[in-house]
């Protein structure tokens, strides 16, 4: 990694779900919607918890809590969904709230400690320490690909 | 004046290759896709000069030539045969056929118009 | 888009590949067509040219070789016999992979092209194929002035070579043939490029001008001489009189050479025309009309060939295809926005009529008519943007001749391909993700459907196998087949490979239909079961999952000893359909119209429970399975499963079968969304709607819920089915 790179300042969008802190980088967040009802998928894992239609097309929210083995988000009308984009694919994280932009440099995000959770583990990139604690940085693609064999 | 060209080509690639040739070199370009259509655009452009491939559906090069030599419009039009083998049989049949020269694929750009210029006088 | 005339390059190959393999198919067994032979030729020939102004160097090497082989079958100097026609028909292949290289940047091993090249070579013995020069290594240079000796030894004197050294000039003797004016040549052009070489002093011999009166305006009988001083080479000089060697006396010699010609009489020219110097010349310029008065008028000419032409084209059988139309290119995103906004007019219309039916106060008639106007002119415009997409699917079909005959080599069976309906349009998507489908049904076609050569002959067949590939169109679907003439399916042995896998119990008793049904089981053709070519670890049910993606279908029907057909059906358009909208087990659904029969209340006397939790249908004298739908699907199960309502689906795997639903809200077309693009394939769901109120509608595959392919249930149905077949049989 060169000078410049460890010192380039990197935007997250952090927000909570299960009461803990999430993030991911800013450049991934397409926008952020109200909560609205969505359309069950026959089979689905409890953290897929269905398909919404976005301006004509089609996609599904995942429970980010529900993910991570946080429990189901309750009912809230505060909730609301990240809509954000992988590898092509569109998708929506539903959270409890979105807290803040955060801008720290590359040099900030520690490596994910040994945790004992596989799938945490996976799914996470690194944290970041804030003030009220820190922030779990999520590899969109780990949450998205698992949760998609999880169906198959 | 502007120098009237006429190509004609089976192939499309081969007539676009010419025709941003030509009209880089400012000539007016007209193109036919085949023997026949070529010698009814000649009657109706009257190019002045024809540039013309051999291996064609409907009406070969050849047959191109020699409706063009026994025709009576502007019969003695300078006529270059487009070919992909340089060896003197071909430039031999080229000839007694009625060409007035040949260019041979793949042409290039300057070559190409300066043999255009010099069998025309034109530019 | 990088080099618009190199796209140009590769639409037009596409093209000229077509007609090739087109062509080559018309050449096998049928008489000698000279006319068919060109077409072939000209096809490579292009490719050639083509590829040549690109420098794709490996394309043209390989097209050179391949032209010179069909050249001499053109000449017929070389015997079509069925070994040449294999190895043209191979290389055409090879020529394809070629192109395709070319145009993903890729190179072909060597040895691949080595293998095509020396098939071609043996054609015609060896060193019959010259190397392309100034092609294998060719710069973008030269139109090639070559001045190597010319073919008449005799018209040039030998002391022109000989006086190469020269640095001081030329002296140039020339006299015009007739054939060099009449080539379109002058004279005056020619001098115009010498003068260009250096300084130059023009004299005309008029010596040989006849008496008036016997003058003979098609023969020259000027000449000229023309002192040339230059520091050129001679071979600068010879390139001026390049094309018009044979065309003229020509002797060029040092300017040293002291005698000048006799009778000289001095005109210095710099660019005058040399022409005509009196009155009594028009040499360079005959009488347009004068000469040849008896050959035909070039228009004559040209409509006679017109006239050749359309006769040829009236007697052609597809003459639609020979007249090409006006066509504009366009390009697919912006067709594939406009496909996006009309699908969103057809929501916004569904909306609004919607609306104007929850709208209890007073109905307005006229309202509803006008509505009635906008849904129909919504669906003319969208049927109007879906024929922009669509494609006849013939270039798909005569890819699959070259799968039949790859797999025939493979095997070491003899097969050929018949299609037919080659014109039917389907979308250009559904013929793009059906190519992969369509390949592996033919190659099972040949690997596993063809009985091999003693076994036909044993049978009295023919020793070359058919398959036969057809595309037709039937009430707002497309349904292709695919048909071998082979042995038929071999039941008792699928069922004994489904026993060892696990596939179904041991003590199964399955009808012949379900044990068709078993070939589109995940898991039953693996690479252990089917032979490498058609195996490759993808079995049919990767099929049907890719025909279900484009709302289709695919079923069997097989005879035994007279082989086996595959059916797809597909529906004419990927963006919209006409669905059912229902409601299941709280959630909206929609059901395709095409697999609904009927919708029926049976009285509950109809119905009949066997075992815990399975129910037959009695109607017209049958039984057929109920299937829950909302508990296949997940969700709650209506409790009114007493007297249900019913939808009479028709589906591949169990033939007609009854799919319980809590209501019908409505029937409506609908725009289809796919799920896959952002999420992935949702079993028994084949795509998502959206409808009027904004909301998402799953749209069911009938197929997988009647089979009881879906998540969850996770031993398919089949083995239940079979249990209440029985039971109904008895």
């Amino acid at each position: 990694m060169s000078e410049d790179s460890v010192k380039s300042e990197v935007e997250f969008v952090t927000f909570s779900a299960g009461d803990q802190s999430f993030s991911i980088e800013i450049t991934q967040v397409r926008e952020i919607r109200r909560w609205s009802p969505v359309t069950a998928l026959p089979h689905a894992p409890n953290e897929v918890l269905g398909v919404m239609n976005l301006r004509g097309s089609v996609i599904p929210i995942y429970d980010l809590a529900a993910r991570f083995g946080l429990g189901q988000t309750p009912e809230n009308p505060r909730n609301v969904i990240v809509v954000a984009m992988h590898g092509g694919q569109t998708v929506g994280l539903l959270v409890e709230a979105v807290s803040e932009i955060l801008s720290v440099s590359r040099d900030q995000i520690q490596e994910t400690p040994d945790i004992r959770s596989e799938m945490a583990r996976q799914s996470i990139t690194g944290v970041i320490p804030i003030e009220t604690g820190m922030t779990r940085v999520i590899d969109l693609g780990a949450v998205l690909h698992q949760a998609g064999r999880t169906l198959q | 004046m502007t120098l009237k060209v006429l190509a004609i080509d089976d192939s499309k690639t081969i007539r676009e290759l010419l025709r941003s040739v030509m009209e880089e070199a400012g000539f007016d370009y007209t193109s036919a896709v085949d023997g026949v259509d070529g010698v009814e655009r000649y009657a109706e452009v009257r190019p002045d000069i024809v540039i013309t491939d051999i291996n064609m559906p409907n009406m070969d090069g050849y047959g191109v030539i020699d409706a063009i030599r026994k025709g009576d419009i502007d019969n003695q039009v300078p006529i270059l045969v487009l070919t992909t083998e340089s060896g003197d049989k071909l430039k031999q049949r080229a000839r007694q056929a009625g060409a007035t020269g040949w260019i041979v694929k793949p042409f290039d750009d300057v070559s190409l118009v300066s043999v255009i210029r010099r069998v025309t006088g034109i530019g | 888009m990088g080099n618009p005339i190199l796209d140009t390059f590769f639409e037009e190959t596409e093209e000229l590949l077509e007609s090739l393999a087109e062509g080559l198919e018309s050449m096998q067994g049928a008489e000698f067509d000279k006319e068919i032979v060109n077409s072939v030729f000209r096809a490579v020939h292009s490719i050639k040219g083509g590829a040549g102004a690109f420098k794709l160097n490996a394309l043209v090497s390989f097209a050179h070789s391949f032209e010179t082989v069909l050249d001499e079958v053109r000449s017929e100097t070389l015997e079509l016999t069925p070994q040449v026609m294999h190895t043209l028909i191979r290389s055409a292949d090879h020529l394809t992979d070629l192109v395709d290289a070319a145009r993903s940047g890729r190179t072909m091993p060597e040895d691949v092209s080595a293998g095509f090249l020396s098939a071609l070579e043996a054609c015609l013995g060896e060193g019959k194929i010259e190397a392309v020069d100034a092609w294998d290594n060719f710069e973008f240079a030269a139109v090639t002035l070559d001045i190597a000796p010319i073919e008449e030894p005799g018209e040039a004197a030998p002391e022109a070579e000989a006086a190469s050294g020269s640095q001081a000039g030329f002296t140039i003797a020339f006299k015009p043939h007739a054939t060099l004016y009449a080539n379109g040549h002058e004279p005056a052009l020619l001098f115009a490029a010498l003068a260009d070489l250096g300084q130059m002093t023009t004299t005309v011999d008029l010596s040989r001008l006849p008496e008036w009166d016997d003058l003979d305006p098609t023969v020259p009988h000027l000449s000229w001489t023309i002192a040339l001083r230059t520091d050129e080479s001679e071979i600068a000089v010879q390139e001026v009189f390049e094309f018009v060697h044979g065309l003229c006396d020509l002797v060029i010699s040092p300017l040293a050479d002291p005698t000048p010609p006799p009778k000289v009489e001095p005109v210095p020219v710099v660019k005058a025309a040399p022409v005509a110097p009196v009155a009594a010349a028009p040499v360079a310029a005959p009488e347009p009309s004068a000469p040849k008065a008896e050959a035909p008028t070039m228009s004559d000419r040209a409509a006679a060939a017109v006239a050749a032409l359309k006769v040829k084209a009236d007697k052609a059988e597809d003459a639609e295809a020979k007249a090409p139309k006006a066509t504009l290119r366009v390009d697919l995103d912006r067709v594939d926005r406009l496909i996006n906004a009309v699908g969103e007019l057809i929501i916004n219309q569904a909306m609004i009529a919607q609306r104007l039916q929850d709208m209890t106060t007073t109905r307005d008639d006229d309202l509803v008519m006008h509505i009635e106007d906008y849904r129909l002119l919504a669906r003319d415009i969208q049927e109007g943007v879906m024929a922009i997409r669509a494609q006849p699917v013939k270039s798909l079909f005569q890819r699959m001749s070259r799968i039949v005959r790859e797999a025939a080599d493979a095997t070491g069976k003899a097969a050929e391909l018949v299609t037919s309906g080659e014109g039917t349009e389907v979308d250009k998507t559904v013929v793009e993700r059906l190519a992969d489908p369509l390949t592996h049904m033919i190659r099972n076609a040949v690997d596993h459907g063809l009985e091999n050569r003693e076994a036909r002959a044993a049978s009295g067949k023919p020793a070359m196998g058919t398959i036969k590939l057809s595309a037709s169109h039937r009430s707002g679907s497309v349904i292709i087949t695919v048909r071998d003439d082979g042995a038929g399916l071999n039941r008792p042995k699928i069922l004994e490979i489904a026993k060892r896998k696990n596939l179904v119990p041991a003590d199964a008793e399955l009808s012949d239909s379900e044990i068709d049904q078993l070939l589109f089981m995940p898991g039953f053709s693996t690479a252990a079961t089917v032979s490498n070519l058609s195996g490759r670890g993808v079995g049919l049910d990767v099929v049907r999952n890719a025909v279900t993606a484009l709302g289709g279908r695919i079923s069997i029907a097989t005879t035994p000893g007279q082989g086996t057909e595959f059916t797809i059906m597909l529906p004419l358009t990927l963006a919209v359909m006409d669905g059912m909208v229902v409601t299941v087990g709280g959630q909206t659904l929609v059901v395709p119209i095409t697999s609904i029969i009927e919708t029926i209340r049976p009285q509950p006397s109809d119905l009949h429970r066997i075992g815990t939790d399975e129910t037959l249908l009695s109607i017209r004298g049958r039984m057929i399975p109920v299937v829950d739908v909302a508990r296949s699907l997940g969700f709650p199960s209506p409790d009114n499963l007493a007297a249900p309502l019913l939808l009479l689906v028709e589906s591949e795997s169990l033939g007609e079968c009854a799919l319980v639903v809590d209501g019908v809200q409505d029937q409506r077309q609908v725009v289809i969304k796919s799920l896959e693009s952002n999420f992935g394939s949702v079993p028994g769901v084949s795509a998502a709607t959206v409808l009027g109120d904004g909301r998402i509608a799953l749209i069911l595959d009938p197929d997988a819920v009647a089979g009881g392919r879906t998540a969850g249930m996770h031993m398919p149905n089949i083995l239940s089915n079979a249990g209440r077949t029985a039971y109904a049989n008895v």
